[in-house]
């Protein structure tokens, strides 16, 4: 393993300490418990929290700020935070509308969130995200993981938010999205987690990780390596053969990096899949390329298709001022 | 006998070492069919444990098991703290309750541990979860305190009843925990999870052979 660091047990809170001193106008960061929130405080809104385990920056911490998350909770490298963050950063950030936590859907993430919330007096609700169409969702699992669509979910839920509607309304747009949302992400090599020192799995020079998690979890098949517009089309496949969207729908088509695959080829993977899309009889009327939700150091990209109303479309195209996102303003 | 502070305490001390001890193997088998996170969330929270002797030990028995449930469920995070914590919380209520005063009485504590555990995880037999080590565990201990074993047969029965709750985890397709996108790719391995359970039940039978608890 050659990665920057100092001891793998301060990585975190030194990132993160990085992250506030070159975000200082926008973010501020809590220490024991660890959370971030906006520098400044909003108020008369739902409050929108998000977070989950580190190693998929900029998700969550690079989404807080104006138009989008009011605090975000890190956990350690892809571990779940734990529910005294969220108490701490609840208390920071509520603000009398009640309190949204928008969360993927891990088992860890579920259940931490889950005691935060009994234990929280306020108002509240969750937005579970599960847009990975690699897991079948079926009796024998423990349904769609949330990957990347989580952006879009955390773009668009905290746009709502701020026109001050209530806690319902910002459920209820976060779950349709979520709903309309289909993502699926292939690996060309694993990630190292830094703790570990070696790479989660093996993989060889000629296979990829179909369907891999953001974590590194095996997903539909390992395949051999083919060129790019051949594993675009199953990417593609899957994701139309999930959502079923009807022809002449208008789209967000979001590909995402996984940590260590250059802009040159999420650019590369773009133009084939919204050729395809477009023969597909979709319009792709919104678009995002880059590493938003990403594995560590994983080579590898996932393609995320949301289909569009022109109430998603307005929360999309609202202000957001963010590390991460940043128009508008 | 009854359950003593002195034992829990020991008991953490003994755990922490255990799962240092078995780290190639939790590990391994996290990284074959999970996302190689359980060996170092176990052992943080197993050296956090270790490390709070002093404050444990003033505590009563149902408060030294309370204070680690809270202490687990903010330093583990994952899957693993609030599953851990749950069944402390769970054997705490059920201590507070009876005393834990004999075998029996512990018996029902561990199996109210694994009942919150249980709950919180919405989990069940079978699934390919530390669950097939709890759950067998559980039953076992009952049965053999309410037949009034001895320690030693108890232990022996313990320590056989999470073996094979162990190796059943090998043929399972797993349906909860991040190996539940695997399908058949499962199969062949043990689950980690039930293998550092299988591991800290272990330890804490050979300790109670040791000691007088």
């Amino acid at each position: 393993m050659k990665k920057f660091t100092n001891n793998v047990n301060h990585m975190l809170t030194e990132s993160l300490g990085g992250f506030e001193k070159a975000h200082q106008d926008l973010v501020s960061l809590q220490l024991e418990p660890t959370f971030i929130t906006r520098k400044h405080k909003a108020s008369n809104k739902v409050a929108i929290i998000s977070g989950g385990g580190a190693g998929h920056e900029p998700l969550h911490a690079g989404f807080v700020g104006a138009g989008m998350l009011d605090a975000a909770c890190p956990g350690q490298v892809f571990t779940s935070p734990t529910p005294d963050q969220m108490l701490a950063a609840a208390e920071a950030v509520h603000a009398d509308k009640g309190i949204l936590f928008i969360v993927k859907n891990y088992a860890g993430d579920v259940m931490n969130f889950e005691m935060a919330a009994e234990m929280l007096p306020y108002q509240l609700a969750t937005v579970l995200t599960s847009d990975d169409c690699a897991v079948i969702n079926s009796t024998y699992t423990e349904g769609r993981r949330g990957v990347a669509g989580t952006v879009i979910v955390e773009k668009c839920v905290g746009s709502i938010a701020e026109t001050g509607a209530d806690l319902a309304t910002c459920k209820a747009l976060g779950d349709k999205i979520n709903a309309q949302t289909a993502s699926i992400g292939v690996a060309l090599t694993s990630c190292t987690v830094p703790a570990a020192g070696h790479p989660t799995f093996e993989i060889s020079e000629s296979e990829i990780e179909m369907g891999v998690g953001i974590h590194g979890e095996p997903g539909r098949k390992r395949e051999s390596m083919r060129e790019a517009d051949v594993i675009v089309k199953d990417m593609v496949d899957a994701i139309l053969t999930d959502l079923k969207p009807t022809r002449g729908s208008e789209i967000l088509l979001l590909v995402n990096g996984l940590g260590a695959t250059p802009l040159m080829e999420l650019y590369l993977i773009y133009n084939t899949a919204e050729k395809l899309l477009t023969q597909n009889g979709m319009t792709i009327a919104r678009s995002l390329v880059g590493n938003y939700t990403t594995a560590i150091d994983m080579a590898g990209a996932s393609i995320t298709v949301c289909i569009l109303d022109d109430e998603i479309k307005h929360h999309w195209d609202s202000p957001v001022h963010t590390a991460a996102l940043r128009w508008g303003v | 006998m009854s359950l003593q502070t002195i034992f829990i305490c020991a008991a953490a001390s003994a755990i922490h070492v255990a799962i240092i001890a078995h780290k190639p193997e939790i590990e391994s088998l996290d990284q074959a069919i999970g996302d190689g996170d359980h060996y170092i969330n176990v052992l943080r929270g197993a050296e956090t444990i270790a490390g709070m002797t002093d404050e444990l030990a003033p505590l009563a028995p149902d408060e030294a098991l309370n204070k680690i449930a809270m202490k687990l469920l903010s330093t583990i995070g994952g899957a693993s703290g609030p599953l851990f914590a749950s069944f402390f919380m769970g054997m705490a209520k059920t201590i507070k309750h009876n005393g834990g005063s004999n075998y029996l009485d512990i018996a029902a504590a561990f199996a109210a541990g694994v009942q919150e555990l249980i709950k919180r995880g919405k989990g069940k037999i079978g699934e390919k979860t530390m669950l097939d080590v709890l759950i067998p565990v559980a039953h076992q201990f009952i049965f053999s305190a309410i037949e009034n074993k001895t320690k030693e047969e108890i232990c022996i029965d313990i320590k056989a009843a999470a073996d094979k709750g162990l190796e059943s985890t090998r043929n399972l397709v797993a349906t909860k925990g991040r190996a539940a996108g695997l399908g058949d790719r499962a199969i062949g391995h043990l689950d980690a999870g039930a293998k550092s359970c299988q591991v800290m039940i272990t330890e804490v039978c050979t300790l109670s052979l040791k000691s007088n608890n």
